[in-house]
């Protein structure tokens, strides 16, 4: 008998996938708070996973030469500028020369800008309109100039601005619709909660692809099958850290209980507003949101689309048995109609 | 520390192409560098082409099967190769469009429900072979009348009988579970229109198996196919009428190049039944109404594959809808 949350709401996956006694369900707690942008935790996992090489060059989307996650990175450091103040209550920049480097048009040209990852779709154009709006319309900073911030602008237009850096990564969904719709059982839960491809099974159908509500997995071309990241699944059996938790310098990327994270996440958000940061939120921790809550969640300082994560994803399985029952409706009129189209006179 | 949401995003959108008044709002969003949110499906033509294939096999299972049953020996033939026909094209195009074809068989590991391809992989299982002995079972006539073979001409005839009627039971959960198949993701314009695909790719089915039954079928034999067609077309637009009525998410249905191509397929599908109604003693008539509902499901089916991936491809169909059900919860964001 499936649970009364299989598809939505609540629940423990592991317990739910059929293991007995499993291990605590882990995962990541990215606090972006902390992250200096150093992106050694693509490069650790590139090296652990063995992830081909993915392009180097930056975009011109500030400092990311990633793009996005996709199956050839399984880490992917987001940067975005904003003519704002660090949320301190000092303004960071009170009385030094910044500014705006560069205009919104930048940040458009970067929208189109594109690197070969060797994936399919990989990292696809953007809307170059949406690009200039980004989080705060025309005064977005955009791509870093030659000069340091403010320098060639003149005292007059210099304002205030910070930097949001944020490593993404795989979620591993309680309710995981890339697992729900994978039709050969490549995909499958991990005694710790986690979701985890098996490369020799998967035949590339796609389905997971476009069945992930945060855009996360993706098809190797050549390859032709989907990949992203395993929790470091292996280093996990072995009782180690994954490759960039390990590798994080700050400890923006934490490990561990996903019970322990979320405590510890809840402390460090109240620190935050008591410093003066109200805008820090959670993301991804609520057992009651759209997908169950995520293994792998975040401490952000933007609303989640600024830094290109759905602000209320929902697992598309939910309305899995709504679409089934329309399917047999459909069905039950299409043979209905056949009949009636045959029982009528001969002419 | 100020909100510096800008006042130019907003634009007046969601005028139809009827003209009709559609309410969609500006569409004022944050974004990554205004990059997708969604990755979109890397699904190639072939999955547009196995939609239109697998509803035609469908349909020319159902038509075989009613003609089996009220003795129209020719539109049966007819009703049963276009069901081998367009399941075998089908095949094909599913296994093709794979990123390891040679894996197809992995298909067949598991069965699982909340997987609308796995579910479509045994259906397909199962249609398949039923829908191929029904259609070389008409071919019962060229085998010689004594010995072995003799023996072979005179069970074929049953033998595809059963065959035939089992395939047409299979047939429109073949025709419809696509429906599912394409809503059970998160591409903002394929899960949002849940409720009625299923009933616009059956309707299309009909009406294109009863387009290639009004071309190969003799003018006696016909009658059905007319209602059909018609009957075909009316759960297409009925269960289509939504499809631009879904908010930001329907746009693609109404506009651009997806937008062009649904309008096509329902013009082409006004056409074609209406000509189809009075083709009765035309035997040229019959054929092109015959075409126009066969390019007008082509042209339904590609054209809500491609609304799809249009709505997957921008990041507005993924934020804003979802932001508008945010703060309808919590009240209006957080800004910093």
């Amino acid at each position: 008998m499936p649970h009364a949350n299989a598809l939505y709401g609540p629940l423990d996956p592991a317990p739910d996938a059929g293991y007995v006694d499993a291990p605590p369900r882990m995962g990541f707690f990215t606090d972006t708070s902390v992250c200096i942008g150093c992106k050694a935790c693509e490069v650790a996992c590139k090296e652990w996973n063995l992830v081909p090489e993915s392009g180097l060059d930056l975009l011109g989307m500030s400092y990311d030469n990633t793009g996005a996650l996709t199956a050839n990175s399984w880490r992917h450091v987001a940067f975005v500028e904003q003519p704002r103040s660090t949320g301190q209550e000092i303004p960071a920049f009170e009385g030094q020369p910044d500014g705006p480097s560069v205009s919104p048009a930048t940040a458009a040209v970067g929208a189109r800008t594109s690197s070969d990852t060797g994936t399919d779709p990989g990292l696809p154009p953007g809307s170059p309109a949406a690009a200039t709006r980004m989080s705060a319309g025309p005064e977005f900073l955009g791509m870093p100039g030659a000069q340091p911030p403010g320098r060639g602008s003149g005292a007059q237009g210099r304002t205030d601005f910070r930097w949001l850096m944020m490593s993404d990564v795989c979620k591993h969904c309680t309710h995981a619709a890339c697992l729900d719709v994978c039709p050969t059982g490549s995909l499958f839960r991990t005694e710790f909660g986690t979701v985890v491809v098996q490369e020799d099974i998967c035949n590339g159908c796609g389905y997971c692809i476009s069945a992930c509500p945060y855009g996360v997995i993706d098809q190797r071309k050549g390859d032709g099958r989907a990949w992203k990241c395993t929790l470091c699944y292996d280093r996990l059996g072995a009782g180690m850290t994954p490759a960039c938790a390990q590798a994080c310098p700050t400890e923006s990327i934490q490990y561990g209980p996903l019970e322990e994270l979320r405590e510890r996440a809840a402390a460090r958000v109240e620190t935050l507003h008591e410093r003066g940061v109200p805008e820090a939120r959670l993301y991804g921790e609520d057992p009651n949101d759209g997908v169950g809550g995520d293994a792998a969640f975040f401490l952000l300082l933007d609303e989640p689309e600024v830094y290109g994560l759905p602000p209320d994803p929902i697992v598309t399985t939910r309305d899995l048995p709504a679409m089934w029952k329309r399917a047999g409706l459909a069905a039950m009129t299409m043979a209905a109609v056949t009949v009636v189209a045959f029982l009528g006179r001969r002419p | 520390m100020t909100d510096t949401t800008s006042s130019d995003g907003h634009r007046r959108r969601g005028r139809g192409g009827d003209g009709e008044q559609l309410t969609v709002p500006p569409a004022d969003f944050s974004s990554y560098y205004g990059r997708p949110v969604l990755k979109p499906p890397v699904w190639k033509h072939d999955i547009a082409g196995y939609l239109f294939t697998g509803g035609l096999a469908a349909g020319g299972a159902l038509i075989g099967a009613g003609a089996q049953v009220t003795g129209r020996p020719e539109l049966r033939t007819v009703g049963r190769w276009t069901a081998l026909g367009g399941v075998t094209a089908s095949t094909y195009l599913l296994v093709h469009d794979l990123g390891r074809p040679d894996r197809f068989h992995h298909m067949l590991r598991v069965a699982k429900l909340t997987s609308p391809m796995s579910v479509g992989t045994w259906i397909l299982a199962a249609f398949g072979p039923l829908a191929g002995v029904a259609a070389v079972a008409e071919l019962a006539p060229l085998l010689p009348q004594h010995g072995v073979l003799g023996l072979a001409r005179r069970l074929a005839p049953p033998v595809g009988h059963a065959a035939g009627l089992a395939a047409a039971a299979v047939a429109p959960a073949l025709a419809t579970y696509t429906g599912v198949l394409l809503a059970d993701t998160a591409v903002p314009s394929w899960h949002d229109a849940y409720p009625s695909l299923p009933f616009v790719f059956a309707g299309s089915a009909l009406a294109a198996a009863s387009g290639v039954g009004l071309i190969a079928a003799p003018a006696t034999q016909t009658a059905p196919l007319r209602r059909l067609a018609l009957a075909g077309a009316t759960v297409e637009m009925v269960g289509g009428r939504r499809l631009e009525r879904l908010g930001l998410t329907g746009e693609p249905y109404a506009r651009g190049r997806s937008g062009r191509m649904i309008t096509a397929g329902r013009v082409l599908l006004t056409v074609g039944t209406a000509a189809a109604l009075v083709s009765r003693c035309s035997r040229l008539l019959a054929a092109i109404a015959g075409a126009a509902l066969v390019a007008s499901s082509v042209a339904t089916r590609f054209g809500v594959f491609e609304a799809g991936r249009v709505s997957a491809r921008d990041p507005k169909y993924t934020v804003v809808p979802q932001r508008e059900r945010l703060d309808e919860k919590n009240g209006p964001a957080i800004r910093p």
